[in-house]
């Protein structure tokens, strides 16, 4: 655990306010591309274990649907957009136009890809405003989209962190469509960094940790 | 007087040993592989959930033996013996090494980490002289595995292909 003892509350504060501007950047986008009020909750940075991460989403054989893409550039690392089958039906019927798409029954190429450039917005606006916050470049991958169990598609995302400790940082941010029920929340964006990219990322704002 | 059956849950990069009529299992295996050693006689299983191919990749000081396949599977089989298990009569089933995503650019070594965790519990089981009765590796699918010591029976759940058993 002495990787994250040395963090400390004013980098806690640091990733949540990075969580705070990627995501409500996406956010914005996300309202505009479907014409609709997109509510975000206040980020959520923690220290957990693998298992504890697979439970914020309902546990790891719960079936969702993510676009993962890997940040390459100065602070690598990896990010998620996860949703709720229910929640990525409704968006893809809204991208769509199709009122009585199910996923279920029908998988085409264009739903799923509609899902996945719903994705690339996303991450692609969560992350330039992320660059444009502490003047790092930061490049996205082409998204790949699952949909599967959130135990075998976020732990992929795990492995880098995986080599360093049990634990793993991240930046979890929830959103939900305006009266949606606030019990459920629907998608989710984590955000995580590489471990050696933490340091990198705090230079950059000017908040070094002592090595 | 009838036991109840409970369920030993294996978390990632974590192992458990049961005994019938328990059964165990771990959920979402994803480019991870879900390994069994289990003596059928004595009705006794362990299960690990393997994340890496090797403890060489580690950086870290402290150690979770469980997650990685060379250091998880002389840590079972030790185990698995304490909990009964003979040595010699060891058999093993393994599930998961899914590549979950693909990607056209910036392969690195890691991406492929499904394929090698599979390679390195085959290699690991092999040096033990322990026989793979079973496996469902590879693929793109994520899978929850769920072993039954009594009659040595896996059961695999992947979305969208139901339960199959092994």
């Amino acid at each position: 655990m002495s990787y994250f003892e040395r963090m400390d509350a004013v980098h806690m504060d640091i990733l949540k306010e990075i969580g705070n501007i990627g995501a409500g950047h996406a956010a914005t986008a996300l309202s505009k591309l479907l014409n609709k009020r997109i509510e975000m909750t206040i980020p959520d940075v923690r220290i957990i274990s693998f298992d504890e991460m697979m439970d914020i989403v309902g546990g790891a054989d719960n079936v969702v649907a993510a676009v993962f893409l890997r940040i390459e550039g100065d602070a690598p690392g990896n990010m998620f957009f996860v949703l709720s089958i229910e929640q990525a039906e409704r968006f893809i019927q809204q991208m769509i136009g199709d009122e009585q798409f199910k996923l279920e029954q029908d998988c085409s190429e264009l739903s799923l890809s509609a899902l996945q450039e719903l994705g690339n917005i996303l991450a692609g606006s969560y992350l330039s405003s992320l660059s444009d916050f502490t003047h790092l470049n930061l490049y996205p991958s082409v998204p790949a989209l699952s949909i599967d169990m959130i135990g075998a598609i976020l732990g992929y995302g795990l492995i880098e962190m995986s080599r360093v400790g049990d634990h793993v940082i991240v930046v979890d941010t929830a959103i939900h469509e305006e009266h949606q029920p606030n019990d459920r929340v629907n998608g989710h964006f984590f955000l995580l960094p590489d471990p050696e990219s933490f340091h990198i990322i705090f230079r950059a704002l000017g908040v070094d940790r002592d090595e | 007087m009838s036991e109840i059956v409970q369920v030993v849950k294996v978390g990632i990069a974590d192992m458990n040993v049961v005994k019938a009529p328990h059964v165990i299992r771990t959920c979402g295996l994803g480019s991870c592989v879900g390994v069994v050693v289990y003596d059928l006689v004595k009705e006794v299983a362990g299960m690990a959930h393997v994340m890496l191919p090797d403890s060489s990749l580690a950086k870290s000081e402290t150690m979770n033996v469980a997650k990685y396949a060379d250091t998880a599977i002389e840590e079972l089989i030790r185990r698995v013996i304490g909990a009964g298990g003979r040595n010699g009569h060891l058999k093993a089933k393994m599930a998961g090494g899914a590549q979950m995503f693909q990607f056209r650019t910036g392969t690195t070594d890691m991406m492929r980490i499904g394929p090698r965790n599979v390679e390195a519990v085959r290699e690991q089981l092999q040096r033990f002289r322990i026989p793979i009765v079973a496996e469902d590796v590879g693929g793109n699918s994520g899978r929850t595995i769920e072993f039954h010591p009594k009659t040595g029976m896996l059961l695999i759940r992947t979305v969208n292909q139901g339960v199959r058993e092994m």
